[in-house]
């Protein structure tokens, strides 16, 4: 059972029932969901936990009540893999990634979209929506029509071809605007006024969404063998899943399923794109937003919601956090993919490149174990690579050609 | 001059349930003064205690965040729209 209790304001405290609430009524502070991790205590174990599915759903005690039962298209509990042979080219002793590439449509927008469908058909809801810029629409998309649910997705209309493609292939209706996220954003907060009977997975389900990324640190932690890592690198959009994964780190610690403490976390944003990179260098604590210009386009977010809520973590927490140009995004997927045999999409890429600017300077302690989220497949983000993941050379199919470009590419020795 | 305040589902409650009110202002600021005259709780929900705009509240005039143009100074064409809208983002 759910010790989900109520949604509770993040900023004035303000309590409210478990319904489609999404901010504030007082303050328009973001509603997050509370637990009574009390009576949870001895009755979430190692044990009932283990005995649960292999999905987010093993952690459904302290998610969202799914009503009559999950929408499980089998999100999360995703390989954590030792990354050795990276973590030798970055001087780290011990460096793991959570390859979140491995979820159903292959980003960790899975997790949370399992949690908000799931609360939203408790709560009657018959039509998913979402502001995406891509990987949620997709995610959405296929979760709808896994259970046979009309979906709106909204997307900026000069998304990458193939998170179009992956998101229209599920068959629901697909609006992309002339304009970037933070404008399909607005229109989205407008259009849920129009139509309260959708369940816009972001946006009037945001509270319940927003959990599923606690369920990454439930599983590393987990998957470390009940104990925390030192440090987790996580990449920053709207800063919702930084905030959750910290937060899935204190329940545990507060519920006594872990050994250590809580991990210092850092953030990772592109240049061209990082409103909070650039907040917490200047000092501020507030977000200055963005004109987003970047090819990591799904953390493409200027003004991220839960950006003040992300300086705040780096600060209690001694963080900090990157901020790479697009060919140190480009340089880190191909690193990434030639050290460990994992493709990431852009975001990969910002996050294994900001883990070698903060090593570099120095806040990262290379000697302490170091988890970086990998939160999204390289086949999101073909457009990015294609110019430069090219054949080595072509060709006819003869074996003297074949034998002189193996020889020119010190493939064989020359004769 | 006269413009139209937009207000998000959370606010319509305090207006009788109106998604838009016409005002006569010239900048941002006077647009949300001259709705709270109009109907009473509204600033309070909009700004916090020093008058400035709340951290989880955008507003938008001719689709445009007035935290790149000139915030609550932003001066008003007359006809346009001032757009209130509660903070929320998702990827």
């Amino acid at each position: 059972m759910s010790f989900a209790t109520c949604l509770l304001c993040r900023e004035c405290g303000t309590t409210y029932p478990m319904e489609a609430l999404y901010s504030c009524e007082v303050c328009f502070g973001p509603l997050g969901v509370a637990y009574d991790l009390e009576a949870a205590r001895g009755v979430v174990t190692h044990q009932s936990i283990a005995d649960g599915p292999n999905s987010i759903w093993r952690y459904k005690d302290l998610l969202p009540d799914p009503g009559a039962g999950p929408v499980d298209l089998g999100a999360g509990w995703t390989p954590l893999r030792r990354a050795s042979r990276l973590g030798e080219v970055l001087g780290v002793d011990e460096l793991w990634l959570k390859d979140d590439t491995r979820n159903p449509t292959g980003s960790f927008k899975d997790r949370v979209v399992s949690v908000a469908l799931s609360s939203a058909r408790r709560l009657g809801f018959t039509t998913a929506a979402c502001a995406s810029t891509g990987n949620l629409a997709t995610s959405v998309a296929a979760h709808a029509a896994f259970i046979g649910w009309p979906s709106v997705t909204i997307i900026p209309a000069d998304l990458e071809k193939s998170k179009i493609a992956m998101t229209a292939i599920f068959g629901g209706t697909v609006l992309g605007v002339e304009g970037n996220y933070d404008d399909v954003n607005r229109l989205c907060v407008e259009l849920v006024a129009e139509h309260p009977d959708w369940a816009f997975a972001n946006v009037n389900l945001r509270s319940y969404y927003a959990e599923g990324s606690k369920t990454l640190a439930f599983e590393i932690a987990e998957q470390l063998g009940w104990r925390t890592p030192d440090q987790v690198v996580v990449p920053v959009a709207s800063g919702s899943q930084f905030t959750k994964i910290a937060k899935g780190f204190a329940e545990f610690i507060e519920l006594g399923l872990v050994q250590g403490s809580s991990p210092v976390l850092f953030g990772a944003q592109a240049t061209g794109c990082s409103p909070v990179a650039t907040a917490f260098a200047g000092g501020a604590d507030f977000i200055t937003p963005q004109r987003p210009n970047t090819i990591a386009r799904s953390l493409a977010i200027g003004n991220p919601a839960d950006g003040p809520y992300v300086l705040d973590e780096l600060r209690r927490g001694g963080g900090d956090c990157g901020s790479v140009p697009d060919e140190e995004i480009l340089e880190c997927i191909g690193l990434l993919a030639q050290t460990e045999g994992v493709f990431a999409e852009t975001a990969g890429g910002v996050t294994i490149a900001s883990l070698r600017q903060m090593l570099r300077r120095g806040t990262i302690n290379p000697h302490q174990s170091i988890v970086a989220i990998i939160s999204g497949h390289g086949l999101k983000t073909l457009d990015a690579v294609v110019d430069t993941a090219v054949v080595t050379s072509t060709i006819k199919p003869s074996l003297q050609e074949a034998e002189e470009a193996l020889r020119s590419h010190q493939l064989v020795a020359a004769s | 001059m006269s413009v139209t305040v937009r207000l998000p589902s959370q606010l319509r409650s305090l207006v009788g349930g109106a998604g838009e009110v016409p005002v006569e202002a010239a900048t941002v600021r006077e647009a949300i003064v001259a709705v709270d005259e109009a109907y009473p709780g509204i600033a309070f929900r909009v700004l916090d205690d020093h008058g400035a705009l709340r951290r989880f509240v955008n507003i938008f005039v001719a689709d445009e965040d007035v935290r790149f143009l000139e915030g609550l100074d932003t001066v008003l064409e007359p006809g346009q729209t001032v757009s209130l809208v509660p903070a929320v983002a998702g990827g």
